[in-house]
């Protein structure tokens, strides 16, 4: 019998398949542990499907059941059917996911339009508008600058280019581009110092 | 990269992980075996108590009348069979039919323990328990189900229970229903309504108390992001 006609209850060759892979990897055979954990997924999926988890959940359920199976390996009896544990297993998780999305679903409702309804709580309009006037007075204050000094600050200070970067684009070297952006911002401390 | 490729690419990580994170591990021994330990166990605690108790009067007590080794039985047979049950039930592929077990012995216990009850009212020597007597029976059978509790989980702790609730439920009963069992070694009256409504509520309290026990020490296995396999 082919996999693709294996189904929940009969596949006894696949069982006992996964009979011995499980008995490998109590062992701690890793190989066998990839091999089995790789041809449950399929099987998982189907018993979440069937106890009516959602498409877009049932990975959830196949994930959860990996780590159940994962856990719960000790507690696994090699002269049992594996598919019979694997699956109380499976339907327990997908049982219990319903559970939680019914009781969140009980709590939460989606709406789009609320997002339009309310402030956002994380902007601050009164921050925004003195990094506005902030960023304003810099660069009314830049312009005044000698030309070189402004050219280091800009270059520097506020596209964030490295000496190396700045060097190659303005044709300077980089001991004149820094002593420029310091005398630059000492210019801008005196002068918003003297301001404030 | 579609959702398709992604899901099983998230599986295929997962995957990795887990195998990773294998070692060999040796099966549990079947649930009879332990369950056998455990109760083992409390009958070493058993025959403690009984070395410190004065037998003749028990056995005295126990076959004055039918309903006393009635009792007796039943909480015997509860305790035997609710830890039986315990351990089954602890498997993951094990039905939930396993904890009608001890119900049979545990409808004997109840019923023979209440007609003790109507003792007090034939024979009207019978000693009735004061409120303080009471109050011992009550500390005695939580403070032996106390260490009883926590070695039954600690031995069912390597199964995955997938219902802990009801684990919880079994296993207290069979701790309540064996420490009964010790009780009636050390207890200086019959059975009467007071001793019956004491030993309800002790064994209500025990239940609780492992229910409590199993869902904290099971909970791991109901984590939505397990910090560790």
């Amino acid at each position: 019998m082919s996999r693709d006609n294996f189904t929940e209850k009969a596949d006894v060759s696949v069982d006992e398949r996964w009979l011995r892979l499980m008995g490998a990897a109590q062992r701690g055979e890793r190989a066998a542990y990839a091999t089995l954990l790789r041809e449950c997924v399929p099987f998982i999926r189907r018993v979440a499907a069937r106890q009516g988890v959602r498409p877009d959940q049932i990975d959830d359920v196949v994930q959860e059941t990996l780590v159940a199976l994962h856990r719960a390996r000790a507690a696994y009896d090699p002269a049992r059917p594996f598919a019979a544990w694997l699956r109380a297993i499976a339907q327990r998780r997908a049982i219990d996911l319903l559970r939680r999305s019914a009781r969140i679903d009980g709590r939460e409702i989606h709406s789009p339009l609320a997002y339009e309804s309310y402030a956002d709580v994380s902007s601050d309009p009164a921050a925004q508008s003195a990094a506005r006037s902030g960023a304003a007075l810099i660069t009314a204050a830049a312009a005044n600058l000698p030309a070189r000094q402004r050219e280091a600050l800009e270059q520097l200070a506020l596209r964030g280019l490295s000496l190396e970067a700045a060097a190659t684009e303005t044709g300077r070297s980089k001991g004149a581009l820094k002593v420029n952006l310091h005398r630059a911002l000492k210019s801008l401390r005196v002068r918003f110092g003297g301001e404030g | 990269m579609s959702d398709l490729d992604a899901r099983r690419t998230s599986h295929e990580e997962l995957i990795e992980r887990l195998v990773a994170d294998l070692a060999p591990t040796r099966p549990l021994w079947s649930p009879l075996l332990r369950a056998a330990l455990w109760l083992s166990a409390a009958t070493l605690v058993g025959v403690g108590v009984a070395l410190l108790s004065d037998l003749g009067a028990v056995s005295r007590r126990l076959t004055a009348v039918p309903d006393m080794w009635l009792a007796f039985l039943g909480s015997v047979l509860t305790a035997g069979l609710a830890t039986v049950a315990a351990f089954e039930i602890a498997l993951p592929d094990r039905k939930s039919a396993w904890a009608l077990l001890p119900v049979p012995p545990l409808l004997l216990w109840i019923f023979a323990s209440g007609a003790g009850c109507l003792r007090t009212w034939l024979l009207p020597e019978t000693h009735i328990a004061p409120l303080e007597e009471a109050k011992d029976c009550l500390m005695f059978i939580v403070g032996f189900s106390a260490p009883l509790s926590a070695l039954l989980i600690f031995m069912l702790r390597r199964a995955h229970p997938l219902r802990p609730n009801l684990l919880g439920v079994v296993a207290g009963l069979a701790v309540a229903a064996t420490t009964n069992v010790l009780l009636v070694l050390r207890h200086p009256f019959d059975a009467a309504a007071t001793d019956l409504l004491v030993h309800l509520v002790a064994v209500l309290i025990v239940v609780g108390l492992n229910m409590l026990a199993a869902k904290k020490v099971f909970a791991e296995n109901f984590e939505l992001s397990p910090r560790r396999f």
